[in-house]
């Protein structure tokens, strides 16, 4: 094996730049991430491949598959490079016209652009599309204009110039400094000062040490950590690498849950790519210094994202966490010292090394620095990955950012945090993403999962529902979690059916502060916060649930019988004919009917109807 | 080579033994071990465990406290074809609950539980990460986005 020298390593990253620079030569940046491979991607890309093969372009066009670009929701996508075109929803039988008519006589497709929901226009540039223009894309800089596959295409984008820095140029306690001083905290979920954390673990002594990589990325609604290790799995490698030498650590392992194998795929093909190059194994750069990163697939449990629980993991064990301390610092896999990162934080590193620690922490709140990525999911119409400096409101991210609320429904709370977070109402929108600001209103920064909810929703039943998750996700090992859990999600299940009673509600509370003041790992100790949240901000449903026998929401099927109003209903039949069971009767020209007796309360007839006219 | 049984075949053992070879000195490797040995033969017979606890020297008993804590492994036989449904927070939001009743009633499945023709089993399962395209289903494999209570079975009737 050659290592590759920094001098070469600047020469590769002038090469691509005049590559991607070149004048008279196309970029077709099509996202080949999950979400776009889901809605035919690939055969749109093999389309275009045939297409431009055939009207003799393949000197001046160039196709380059990305990671998720991060507007999954439209895809499958692209972006023209120069043009700074945007085409979304793209089929296959769009491909001859984008050729023959952009590519060819210059006249971008209108109907392929996106569509602004709230004016209705067209928006021709890709800059322009306000989901792209108020982001600040630090942690995803490569997503949507590298090839995740291609090490020349991230070394092209700076790669490696932080890693090639750290070993040259800097002590492992000047690169403690430097995190520190940039001040950036645990994407995980937890917060944790990061420089801190790297501290303790060097000041151990040991001859094996270990760095880690959370990608277990157990909380639903999240999937930002899936994006990073598909579009730029190299940040994440170079990430850990500069870790192990800041606490001189020998081997690392990225946990990756066995549901994400388009980013166990690429994370592997960046590994190989990485050691054919000396950037990882034995003497890395020549250097001396040797660090290897291997694959650890997980076999889904939400606690294995727990630190000491994945590293029971590891160790080949039921995924259970243990007692704290000692702290993985000091004893953590196979007792040796570990340092455990989250592949957000670990995706920032080697960007904190090439600009400084300063530069980092110029941007965001007092408390939290640098930029968050969210994934945004749920009843809003831009859905999909946003990153935003710390310091932004909510309200920019859900209304500016993500487009407002799809069908002119009100909102009615974001949750965020996942399972340990919380529901924020719409009265709290202006909060700012911040640890400290967002835990005041009662959730959590966590992961970073924002999930939209609408007026639609019953926040009763969401608080069983993370209940219920919760629960089934305990490991069982500690009694609280494991039938206090139980308990509190029995009273929720009697609320959502009808039979709550008034005491219910301050049982509720009780359990969970049993429940919080004794479990074992913070599965358990957070297990509370989306029912206590719903608590707190939409009481009121609760006693409606409770003492009316009333869902509000009409999600809870106990609670609603549905009826049509009379002078609503435009006689259509839609109700009849998606009802599963026969028990809408209706016919022409007469308004429908509904037999509660044959209703089974699936819901179908009042989502399907047009005019708002069942209750 | 071990001895018979009617759930795996000759073939399926020679590959377990692989399996076993391949990883037996390295520590931990338990979890890569059985993961790589339910591709082959799809799910956990008790032989199996025994098999892969003799092979690994590990106790029976550890083996199957392991097996019994991953959601990925099955202790009973799987349907030809898996069908995923999303219950993550964004799929839920967006009417998981209606999608997984109407494949229930389809084809009188509960989740968890496999068709008696062996065609499909469905399974709810947290947040695959595409949440982008809420609801989302992953039949053997294949992502599928934006599904509704109307749209599943037709998706479904492609995989026999
Ligand atoms: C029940 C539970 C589940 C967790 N799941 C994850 C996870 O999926 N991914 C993750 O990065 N951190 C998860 N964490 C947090 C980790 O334990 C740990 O704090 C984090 O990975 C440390 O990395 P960071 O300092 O870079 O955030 C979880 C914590 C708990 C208590
Ligand atoms: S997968 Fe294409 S934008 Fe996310
Ligand atoms: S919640 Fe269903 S894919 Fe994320």
């Amino acid at each position: 094996m050659t290592h590759v020298t920094p001098q070469r390593l600047k020469e590769m990253r002038q090469e691509h730049a005049a590559r991607i620079s070149e004048p008279n030569i196309r970029h077709l940046f099509i996202c080949g991430g999950t979400g776009c491979h889901a809605t035919g991607s690939l055969k749109v890309k093999d389309a275009l491949h045939e297409e431009i093969a055939k009207h003799g372009l393949k000197d001046s066009v160039r196709i380059v598959e990305t990671g998720c670009n991060g507007f999954c929701a439209l895809g499958p996508l692209m972006v023209v490079h120069p043009d700074n075109v945007f085409y979304q929803k793209m089929t296959r039988d769009d491909v001859a016209e984008i050729v023959s008519e952009h590519l060819v006589n210059n006249n971008p497709i209108e109907r392929l652009m996106y569509k602004d929901p709230q004016s209705k226009k067209r928006v021709p540039l890709f800059s322009d599309i306000p989901f792209f223009a108020l982001q600040k894309p630090w942690t995803l800089r490569n997503k949507g204009i590298i090839n995740p596959e291609s090490i020349e295409d991230y070394i092209g984008r700076d790669g490696y110039m932080g890693l090639s820095k750290v070993l040259r140029e800097m002590q492992p306690s000047d690169i403690i400094d430097e995190m520190k001083v940039a001040g950036i905290r645990g994407r995980g979920g937890a917060g944790f000062p990061t420089g801190m954390k790297w501290s303790f673990a060097a000041q151990n002594d040991s001859d094996t040490k270990y760095v880690l990589c959370n990608a277990d990325e157990g909380d639903p609604g999240a999937f930002m950590d899936r994006s990073i290790l598909e579009a730029d799995p190299h940040a994440v490698l170079e990430g850990m690498t500069i870790a192990a030498r800041a606490i001189n650590a020998t081997e690392g392992y990225i946990y990756c849950r066995s549901e994400y194998p388009l980013a166990i795929k690429r994370v592997q093909i960046a590994i190989d790519q990485a050691r054919e190059m000396g950037l990882l194994g034995e003497n890395i750069m020549g250097t001396g210094f040797s660090f290897d990163i291997f694959i650890y697939q997980g076999a889904g449990a939400f606690v294995c994202g727990e630190e000491t629980a994945l590293m029971r993991s590891i160790e080949g064990k039921r995924g259970m966490p243990i007692p704290r301390p000692p702290f993985p610092a000091a004893q953590g896999l196979w007792k040796k010292p570990t340092v455990l990162n989250n592949v957000e934080t670990l995706a920032n590193v080697a960007q904190i090394m090439v600009n400084g620690g300063k530069w980092y922490s110029s941007v965001g709140t007092e408390n939290s620095k640098g930029t968050k990525v969210f994934a945004l999911s749920g009843d809003v119409n831009n859905i999909g990955l946003v990153e935003v400096p710390m310091g932004t409101s909510l309200r920019t991210i859900v209304y500016d950012i993500g487009g407002g609320i799809p069908k002119k429904r009100k909102l009615k709370a974001v949750q965020l945090g996942g399972p340990s977070g919380g529901c924020i109402p719409e009265e709290h929108m202006d909060v700012v993403v911040d640890y400290e600001e967002i835990a005041k209103v009662g959730a959590i920064m966590g992961s970073g999962g924002v999930i939209v909810m609408d007026d639609k929703t019953c926040m009763v039943d969401m608080a069983r529902f993370f209940l219920e998750f919760i629960q089934e996700e305990s490991c069982g090992k500690c009694t609280p979690c494991r039938e206090g859990t139980r308990r509190q999600l029995e009273i929720l299940e009697r609320i959502c059916e009808g039979h709550g009673k008034p005491e219910d509600i301050s049982l509720i509370k009780e359990l969970s502060e049993m429940i919080t003041s004794s479990a074992l790992c913070g599965l358990g100790q957070t297990a509370s916060n989306p029912v206590l949240s719903v608590l707190r901000h939409f009481r009121e449903e609760f006693e409606a649930h409770i003492f009316e026998k009333k869902c509000p929401a009409k999600r809870c099927p106990a609670l609603v019988e549905f009826k049509v109003i009379d002078e609503r209903c435009k006689k259509c039949g839609k109700c009849a004919s998606v009802c599963p069971v026969g028990a809408v009767e209706w016919k022409k020209k007469e308004v429908a009917k509904i037999n509660t007796e044959l209703c089974v309360q699936c819901m179908s007839c009042y989502s399907a109807c047009p005019f708002d006219a069942i209750d | 080579m071990s001895c018979c049984s009617e759930e795996i075949s000759q073939e399926m053992w020679k590959e377990v033994d692989s399996v076993i070879e391949r990883h037996r000195d390295t520590p931990g490797a338990l979890i890569t071990v059985l993961r790589e040995a339910q591709n082959v033969v799809g799910w956990f017979p008790q032989v199996l465990i025994e098999y892969i606890a003799k092979g690994m020297n590990i106790p029976a008993s550890d083996v199957f406290g392991v097996v019994s804590f991953y959601s990925l492994f099955s202790l009973k036989p799987k349907g030809r074809n898996s069908i995923k449904v999303c219950t993550g927070t964004a799929c839920y939001v967006k009417g998981a609950r209606e999608v997984i009743g109407r494949i229930s009633g389809e084809f009188g499945i509960a989740e968890g539980e496999t068709t008696e023709d062996r065609r499909f089993d469905l399974e709810g399962v947290r947040c695959v990460g595409a949440c982008g395209l809420a609801p989302a289903m992953v039949v053997d494999g294949d992502v599928h986005g934006d599904v509704t209570a109307d749209s599943v079975l037709k998706i479904l009737e492609k995989y026999s």
